[in-house]
């Protein structure tokens, strides 16, 4: 393909640039996508942790419906959290929709699924280690959970870091409750789903470079970062 | 880059409250998550980049991707300090939008379609604002001998007759009725003779020009959208002219009776330039490779 080192090219040359709109595309991609993840996280690893820990009825189910969640479509998220925002549903009165907002609440619960499946999974490998002796200290259900995702947080970082992908490679959610708004809602993905459009195939693909490279960069950030603080803090 | 960096460290903040290392209140932990979670979402808010006053125009594919509104609406926008956000779907699709009172305006081209929309209501006026053309694309080899025609009909029955590729838009858009209004023209009962050469494809104008270029196939598309239209490999236009071709886009405050929250002073003070000798002249004015796309025709 003849493209490709087109789309190498034309992708130098946008991150040479530093052009301001890509700066500003950019910078809404990761806040949207990091707020979601965070967003997410707060209450999908609890509540995953909770479903590998604790004794109650429903337990299996929970279990069952966050794995087979986990590849739920985002065009279904999207269509699903429009209908809550649109203005002649349910939480139309807030105006949320076509916001960076509706987008972070769209992508919290796309990947809340699979943080919740992948922290149940973590910390009950950690709790079939640890159970005898969190009993014997006398842990409640709610210490242990507590003490399990603490002892579980460089996994868990890993964990959020694989819903930090699927929120911010994701296009079918953004494109529906942002609306693609140049200025506003416009983010990488759907910035390429646009110029794709266009029949731009070379800028599409310099875009999707960058795209690429940046979540490559944050990932290598990340592994870093956790090996430095492991080190130091144990 | 700085600013996303800052923007990433900020929200990273909340991370170590959800993890409470042994916290002996374990009953307040998920106390402590909620107001996190609301931390978080008030952050999540903070990139919104507030604009004293803004109105949401649902308009169509062919009016963002051809790159007119990129061009108009900072024209508007300056003077009047009001932020015009687009929302480009199909005809169809934007005009359901409306319905629900998701935009303030429509900006679209089906009349057809704008008038069972005000029929049922949801507009307070309907006015004409422009119009192009629509043309019939195809590969240059043209297999279906239609090439330099002007007469629509003729050329889609042969399309039809020999059982050539054509993709159609198949989303409810403006191009798509336009479409479907033309075989009926042409006598032709598509729902009887589609086939495999008949290609419902269910997308916007560009991606459905990106398959018909990949294919090899005839496909109708609106003069806009084609001109700025870059991957056209063996494409190109093969019947123009016709006056069947005719595409009028107009444009609809969305009805304030129905949708309390329309935003009618700043909707009506677009529409009013638009159809201003200034707003008419910028659209006249606006070219590419020397050639106008869209024709201001404004009843004043």
């Amino acid at each position: 393909m003849s493209d490709l080192p087109a789309s190498l090219s034309t992708a130098l040359g946008l991150v040479a640039g530093l052009d301001a709109k890509l700066l500003d595309i950019v910078a809404l991609s990761l806040s949207v996508s990091l707020s979601a993840v965070l967003l997410s996280a707060v209450l999908a690893l609890p509540l995953g942790a909770l479903l590998a820990v604790g004794r109650f009825a429903g337990r299996r189910t929970l279990t069952v419906i966050a794995n087979g969640f986990m590849g739920l479509p985002a065009v279904v998220v999207g269509l699903l959290v429009y209908l809550l925002l649109s203005r002649a549903g349910p939480l139309g009165p807030l105006g949320l929709l076509f916001t960076p907002t509706a987008m972070v609440i769209a992508q919290a619960i796309l990947v809340a699924p699979l943080l919740v499946a992948l922290t149940r999974q973590t910390v009950e490998d950690a709790w079939r280690e640890y159970q005898e002796q969190l009993h014997s200290l006398g842990a409640t259900t709610h210490q242990a959970t507590a003490t399990l995702l603490w002892d579980t947080r460089y996994s868990l970082f890993t964990v959020m870091l694989a819903g930090f992908g699927r929120a911010i490679s994701e296009v079918g959610a953004v494109m529906i409750v942002g609306g693609n708004i140049d200025g506003v809602t416009r983010v990488m993905t759907t910035t390429i789903a646009l110029e794709t459009s266009k029949g731009d195939l070379p800028l599409a693909l310099a875009l999707g470079l960058i795209l690429v490279a940046l979540v490559l960069a944050i990932n290598a950030l990340a592994y870093v970062t956790g090996a430095w603080a492991q080190r130091r803090l144990g | 880059m700085t600013k996303g960096n800052a923007q990433k460290e900020v929200p990273l903040g909340c991370a170590p409250k959800e993890v409470p290392a042994g916290d002996p209140r374990g009953t307040n932990i998920l106390h402590r998550f909620l107001l996190s979670a609301l931390a978080c979402l008030t952050l999540a808010i903070g990139p919104v980049r507030a604009a004293d006053s803004f109105i949401t125009v649902a308009s169509t594919t062919s009016t963002e991707q051809s790159g007119l509104f990129g061009y108009l609406l900072p024209l508007f926008e300056k003077p009047s300090g009001i932020q015009v956000r687009v929302v480009a779907l199909g005809t169809g699709q934007a005009l359901d939008l409306a319905r629900r009172g998701d935009a303030d305006v429509v900006f679209v081209h089906d009349p057809a379609a704008e008038e069972k929309f005000m029929a049922e209501g949801n507009g307070v006026k309907r006015q004409e604002v422009m119009y192009n053309d629509f043309v019939l694309i195809g590969p240059k080899d043209d297999p279906a001998k239609v090439a330099g025609g002007k007469d629509i009909s003729v050329a889609l029955k042969k399309i039809e007759a020999s059982k050539l590729a054509f993709v159609s838009r198949g989303d409810k858009s403006g191009t798509h009725a336009a479409e479907l209004r033309l075989w009926k023209a042409a006598g032709i009962d598509l729902d009887a003779s589609k086939g495999s050469w008949y290609r419902d494809t269910g997308s916007g104008m560009g991606p459905a020009l990106n398959t018909a270029a990949s294919m090899n196939a005839y496909i109708l598309a609106d003069r806009g959208t084609w001109l700025n239209f870059k991957n056209r490999q063996s494409l190109a236009i093969v019947v123009e002219g016709d006056k069947r071709l005719f595409n009028q886009y107009g444009v609809i405050l969305v009805n304030p009776a129905k949708h309390p929250h329309v935003k009618q002073a700043a909707g009506q003070q677009f529409i009013d330039w638009i159809l201003s000798e200034t707003g008419q002249k910028a659209i006249a004015d606006y070219k590419i490779g020397g050639e106008q796309l869209f024709f201001p025709n404004a009843k004043r």
